[in-house]
């Protein structure tokens, strides 16, 4: 096997990998931006997930291969939902904003396996028939070279989830809105003298993070796993929390971090059968993402530093 | 109203509106609500069996919620008590299944190594926070997964071959007793829980008892002042991590060495370090209460499992409640606000 | 209508105090207004409840005659008023365009139009003579400029109102002046002022009319040119007030603390302490005067063993204490009333019983091999609490709980307890009401009297010359003169520190 048919099977995989991890982690940028920690992330793709397969088996006979982009909206919407959750108990009724994303966690699993039994009456679904399928993209695939490498053999979702990195950038830094946000996260009081509603901007940064980590579920479940269990999502979240502060809270940053993650795993997964890396234990592939994250936040790796009013509430006329 | 009151009110009230939110999904789905309930009572205490199941199912959760409580109580949000917890039940197993010791020695042996193992894990958030002053929650996250894959591998490379267990632990290691298996019709209660309640002893004792405790409770409210006032911040910062992890440890001993005899490849998380923290946090972070908040998890964890089979319901539907709980606990403002109008209409 | 704005009969409660009572203030277009009153006596309050912050229960509000509602900044920024916080708004890593239209955007299209935005800032800036750089981040730039870019802030949204609240309590000399400029300058412009302070000079200096508040209740209004500092003080106050604190003669005997050489870096790196040197003797007040950020909290803190410092010699009675740790420098004999109390002072969830063993549980009778003893720790508490009229419900409650006087009466309690040769006293004062002030004055005299060394450390010019039997000037690091407080004036210490006036130090140390 040579070089160029290693990066054949390596990139679209890595591709795969890291679409759901790139929503995720944006998701989780909009609401830590704002100055509202989300280790709900997890949660908010059990739920997407969840949301995602019930829909998508519910509907394929009338959506037909319109079902798995369907379901992915509504998966988004479900997320958002379940964010306000967050949002509520955090910004409005200043609970510890670490708690609060435990309980998303633990919710998100009970509620989506109470129901999955409830549906079903068995603790898993029925394998879609309609998921996210291989394309080769028209035209760009016929580029020589590179559209093997980067535009054959893979999914439509991962260079949606590439775009909204983009647009997720320029919202931040280049419009009036991610400007406000940032103020929001950065130095609440301040904003709050210039007139801008630090509820409001902090309640839509938790709902964007819900309606991204949703989709990235979504696209997780209808892309990956194809059912949904109690294992479907197990770690992916906290994973795009780890791309997330990896790429210092910046959304090129996840985005980079989130493919990198994404090449880790999916080499931890189809390392065994690449000339090279057949012998090179998969555990060090599985745990690279957490030990970069915390070298990089010790600062070996360029210092990661949050948002300085991250974590903390807002409270009116409290100096 | 006393703040001591309220303290006492907001967890019981949390309690109660979970249970009733629980209960209004039950209705709302079309399940027997009553029934789900008296299923759960009878999975928890409707025999001596249960009810040893229910202490064994609390023993890890005492330790795992005296873990976050301490961590807590010194400033600290450890959230790795999962990590601990595996590395301190491979601990456990490892020294169970490798060493020859005559029995009792061997236990304890085996329970040290597992507190030691949860410690060492901790000291690294603890040293990277007081070193660099990375914040512990994301460390300890991103060390739940190391945790996990590390503990997956040994298993599968050191402690077996290629197998998803390990062998069971040499019978002079283990916590099982059948004094006190007999005693509970043959469930898996084990000595476990008696060092569970002594951990809580030593906990408290050495937080509000101690000047080392004095100096943890200090530095975890106001490093600043205790620098000031001669105190060495950054070796309380570790000690108070080390310590929550050596609680986290041992309950993962609890584990290996009473309610499995083994470990095995794990495919996620065991559940009960996310436990721990409702744990801590319905008990109000106090010894007291984090034993009558296990003590609730525990009944209602074991006796969940009763619900499908006496009433058909879920049992996921008990995480739905302690979701909730650990909610409403969080969001204990919106509580507080509601007791305080309730008490000013009554004075009115 | 002469009148700009018309708070009448204002009236702002919070759970537990009542924090404006009936107060009344017209401000005159053109005019710069002073708003005069204690720490704690509700200025800012007032002034939130102008901008939108707070809603008042009570009273009205006009603006040019007319009744308004102002219910958030929004509404106060469309009525053109404008606050200048004492506490500068702004974000940290954003720059000074950035915060400047932060809630009022030009855009272009989606975006942001940044180069307009800079053009703006530019303009406006011309126009008031602000100079700042649009495109420096403010984390870069000093605090005279951010304060420059919180005026700008108002001025971009259009404010004819502006409110300065105690706008010199950062500011060096030389930017007091710049910014008395700039006020000028907006007047000229047409703009009205309120100014909030406490500082009577100030009044003097650049007002037209002073409005006075004490304890929440308004007590009138003065025109400036009719009266003097006294009148002002008193009618702030509630009573005469007398500048000079009742002290005898001190009798210094010899060198406590002795400084050699001293060399201290910033948290940035730069150097903060230069060679310095200085003495203390038993039996007398050193005061440290000099403008805030010439190094004084960095000599504090190298003294008491918060931060190391890179050279020289630090001897207290002979014995070398630099950069030992905190513990071995207390043990040493040294008693240190903090500069900032919540910071460093207190653990505020503490009980102020356990607050009053702070450095001292560990040692008999606060505890046994490792174990405390609370009815020891307690007993000692309440004794302190009662020898040092710390008003606390009990020695039970949390720190928290006290208020700013009767907390740094429990430090000073804790700290002179120990019976310390060297009290080392950083702007004990800082925000508390006269009483307090009165009362810890004494307490510093009477461990003088004692025979003990006391360093002092202030910012309030008042507070050095009144308190201390010599003066040392600090000025960029250095100690550039030491004068006799009997000997010396305002003027001549302003100068001093300012750094324009050298004075022989060797000939005045041997005074």
């Amino acid at each position: 096997m040579g070089f160029m048919d290693i990066l054949y099977i390596v990139i679209p995989s890595t591709l795969l990998w890291a679409a759901p991890l790139i929503f995720t982690a944006l998701g989780g940028n909009f609401s830590e931006r704002s100055g509202i920690v989300n280790i709900g992330l997890e949660g908010l793709m059990v739920i997407g997930a969840f949301t995602a397969i019930v829909f998508n088996l519910a509907f394929d006979q009338t959506l037909g291969n319109l079902t798995p982009w369907v379901s992915l909206l509504v998966a988004m919407v479900v997320g958002a939902l379940l964010s306000v959750l967050h949002a509520v108990a955090s910004i409005t009724f200043r609970a510890d904003q670490t708690v609060s994303g435990v309980a998303i966690n633990l919710l998100a699993v009970g509620a989506a396996l109470f129901l999955v039994k409830l549906f079903y009456g068995k603790g898993q679904t029925d394998i879609i028939q309609k998921g996210f399928s291989k394309i080769d993209i028209p035209v760009l695939s016929d580029i020589p070279v590179l559209g093997k490498l980067f535009f054959s053999n893979t999914y439509y979702t991962s260079y949606v989830a590439i775009i909204v990195a983009f647009v997720a950038w320029f919202v931040m830094f280049k419009t009036p809105f991610g400007l406000r946000l940032r103020a929001v996260g950065e130095h609440p009081m301040a904003a709050d003298t210039m007139g801008i509603n630090v509820t409001k901007m902090r309640y839509i940064g938790v709902i964007i993070s819900g309606a991204l980590g949703g989709i990235g579920g979504g696209v997780y479940a209808q892309s990956i796993s194809s059912d949904f269990s109690h294992a479907t999502i197990s770690g992916q979240g906290f994973m795009a929390l780890a791309a997330l502060i990896f790429g210092k809270w910046h959304p090129l940053g996840a985005m980079g971090a989130a493919l990198f993650f994404g090449f880790a795993q999916s080499l931890s997964i189809i390392g065994s059968s690449l000339p090279l890396l057949e012998n090179i234990p998969n555990v060090y592939l599985l745990i690279a993402p957490y030990i970069l994250t915390i070298l990089a936040l010790t600062g070996f790796i360029g210092r990661a530093e949050g948002p300085k009013a991250l974590g903390t509430p807002y409270i009116k006329g409290n100096r | 109203m006393s703040n001591r009151v309220k303290n006492i009110i907001v967890p019981i009230m949390a309690v109660i509106l979970g249970m009733l939110v629980g209960t209004i999904i039950m209705i709302v789905t079309g399940y027997d609500a009553l029934a789900a309930f008296t299923a759960l009572w009878n999975g928890a205490f409707g025999e001596i069996y249960y009810t040893g199941e229910v202490i064994r199912q609390v023993t890890p959760l005492i330790l795992a919620g005296l873990s976050v409580a301490f961590a807590f109580r010194t400033g600290l949000f450890n959230i790795g008590v999962e990590g601990q917890l595996i590395v301190g039940w491979l601990a456990a197993v490892w020294v169970g299944v490798a060493f020859d010791l005559p029995p009792v020695i061997h236990t304890l042996v085996a329970v040290i190594a597992a507190g030691v193992a949860g410690a060492l894990w901790a000291f690294i958030p603890g040293l990277l926070k007081a070193k660099f002053r990375v914040h512990e929650v994301i460390v300890t996250i991103m060390l739940n997964y190391t945790a996990l894959h590390v503990t997956n591998y040994i298993i599968r490379t050191v402690l077996s071959e290629k197998s998803d267990r390990t062998e069971m632990i040499k019978d002079t290691a283990t916590l099982r007793s059948s004094f006190l298996e007999g005693l509970t019709d043959y469930s898996r209660l084990h000595w476990g829980i008696v060092i569970a309640l002594i951990a809580v002893f030593i906990m408290w004792f050495l937080l509000e008892k101690t000047t080392r405790g004095y100096e943890l409770r200090s530095v975890g409210f106001n490093q600043h002042a205790s620098h000031y006032a001669g105190m060495n911040v950054d070796k309380n910062i570790i000690l108070s991590m080390v310590i929550s992890g050596a609680f986290a440890g041992l309950a993962g001993a609890m584990e290996g060495l009473g309610t499995f005899g083994y470990a095995s490849i794990k495919g996620g998380f065991t559940g009960v370090g996310f436990d721990g923290i409702a744990v801590a946090l319905l008990g109000g972070n106090g010894p007291i209460g984090v034993i009558l908040a296990a003590l609730l998890f525990g009944a209602l964890k074991v006796g969940a499992l009763n619900m499908p089979l006496e009433a058909g319901v879920p049992n996921e539907l008990v995480d739905i409640i302690i979701a909730l709980i650990v909610f409403f606990v969080a969001a204990s403002y919106m509580i507080r606000l509601f007791i305080d109008r309730i008490s000013k209409k009554g004075v009115k | 209508m002469e009148y700009v704005i018309e708070m009448l009969g204002i009236r702002k409660e919070f759970p537990g105090i009542v924090a404006n009572d009936n107060i009344t203030l017209q401000l005159k277009q053109g005019e710069i207004h002073a708003l005069l009153g204690e720490n704690g006596a509700g200025k800012s309050t007032l002034m939130n409840v102008l901008f939108g912050l707070y809603q008042p229960e009570q009273g009205e509000i006009r603006v040019r005659g007319k009744a308004v509602k102002i219910t958030n900044p929004n509404i106060a920024n469309d009525l053109g008023i404008g606050m200048v916080h004492q506490h500068f708004m702004l974000v940290d890593k954003f720059t000074v365009t950035e915060n400047i239209i932060l809630g009022k955007e030009t855009k272009s299209g989606l975006k942001i139009d940044l180069k307009k935005a800079e053009q703006e800032v530019r303009d406006i800036s011309e126009r008031y003579g602000l100079a700042v750089d649009p495109q420096a981040k403010i984390a870069d730039i000093s605090v005279g400029m951010q304060q420059r870019v919180e005026i700008l802030k108002t001025l971009y949204r259009g404010a004819e109102i502006l409110i300065f609240d105690e706008p010199t309590a950062v500011l060096t000399p030389q930017e007091i002046k710049e910014l008395i400029q700039i006020m000028k300058t907006l007047i000229k412009e047409g703009k009205s002022i309120i100014l909030i302070t406490h500082k009577l000079k100030e009044i003097m200096e650049v007002c037209d009319r002073c409005t006075v508040i004490r304890k929440g209740v308004g007590i009138g209004t003065v025109n400036v040119s009719e009266t003097n500092p006294n009148e002002l003080a008193s009618l702030m106050v509630g009573r005469e007030v007398t500048f000079k604190t009742e002290k005898a003669d001190a009798n210094p005997a010899q060198s406590v603390l002795e400084i050699n050489g001293l060399v201290v870096k910033d948290s940035r790196g730069l150097t903060a302490v230069n060679n310095l040197n200085l003495d203390v003797k038993a039996g007398e007040i050193l005061g440290i005067a000099g403008v805030d950020g010439n190094g004084q909290t960095e000599l504090i803190e190298a003294i008491s063993g918060l931060r190391k410092s890179e050279s020289g010699s630090i001897q207290l009675n002979g014995k070398e204490i630099r950069n030992l740790s905190p513990r071995k420098i207390t043990e040493a004999g040294t008693g240190h009333i903090p500069q900032d109390r919540h910071k460093h002072g207190l653990v505020l969830d503490f009980p102020i019983g356990e607050n009053m063993v702070l450095q001292t549980y560990y040692k008999s009778p606060f505890s046994k091999a490792g174990v405390l003893n609370f009815k020891q720790i307690y007993q000692k508490a309440k004794s302190l609490i009662q020898e040092f009229d710390v008003r606390t419900p009990s020695e039970f409650t949390l720190a928290r709980a006290l208020s700013g006087g009767n907390q740094q009466k429990a430090i000073i309690g804790r700290e002179v307890d120990r019976n310390p040769d060297l009290l080392i006293a950083a702007q004990p004062t800082r925000g508390l009401d006269v009483g307090a002030i009165e009362f810890i004055h004494k307490r510093l005299i009477e461990q003088r009297d004692n025979g003990k060394a006391v360093l002092l450390l202030s910012f309030e010019l008042d507070e050095i010359l009144n308190v201390s039997d010599r003066i040392a000037v600090i000025y960029e690091g250095e100690i550039v003169a030491i004068v006799n407080p009997k000997e010396t004036t305002e003027q001549e210490l302003g100068l001093l520190m300012a750094g324009s006036k050298q004075k022989e130090v060797g000939e005045q140390t041997n005074v």
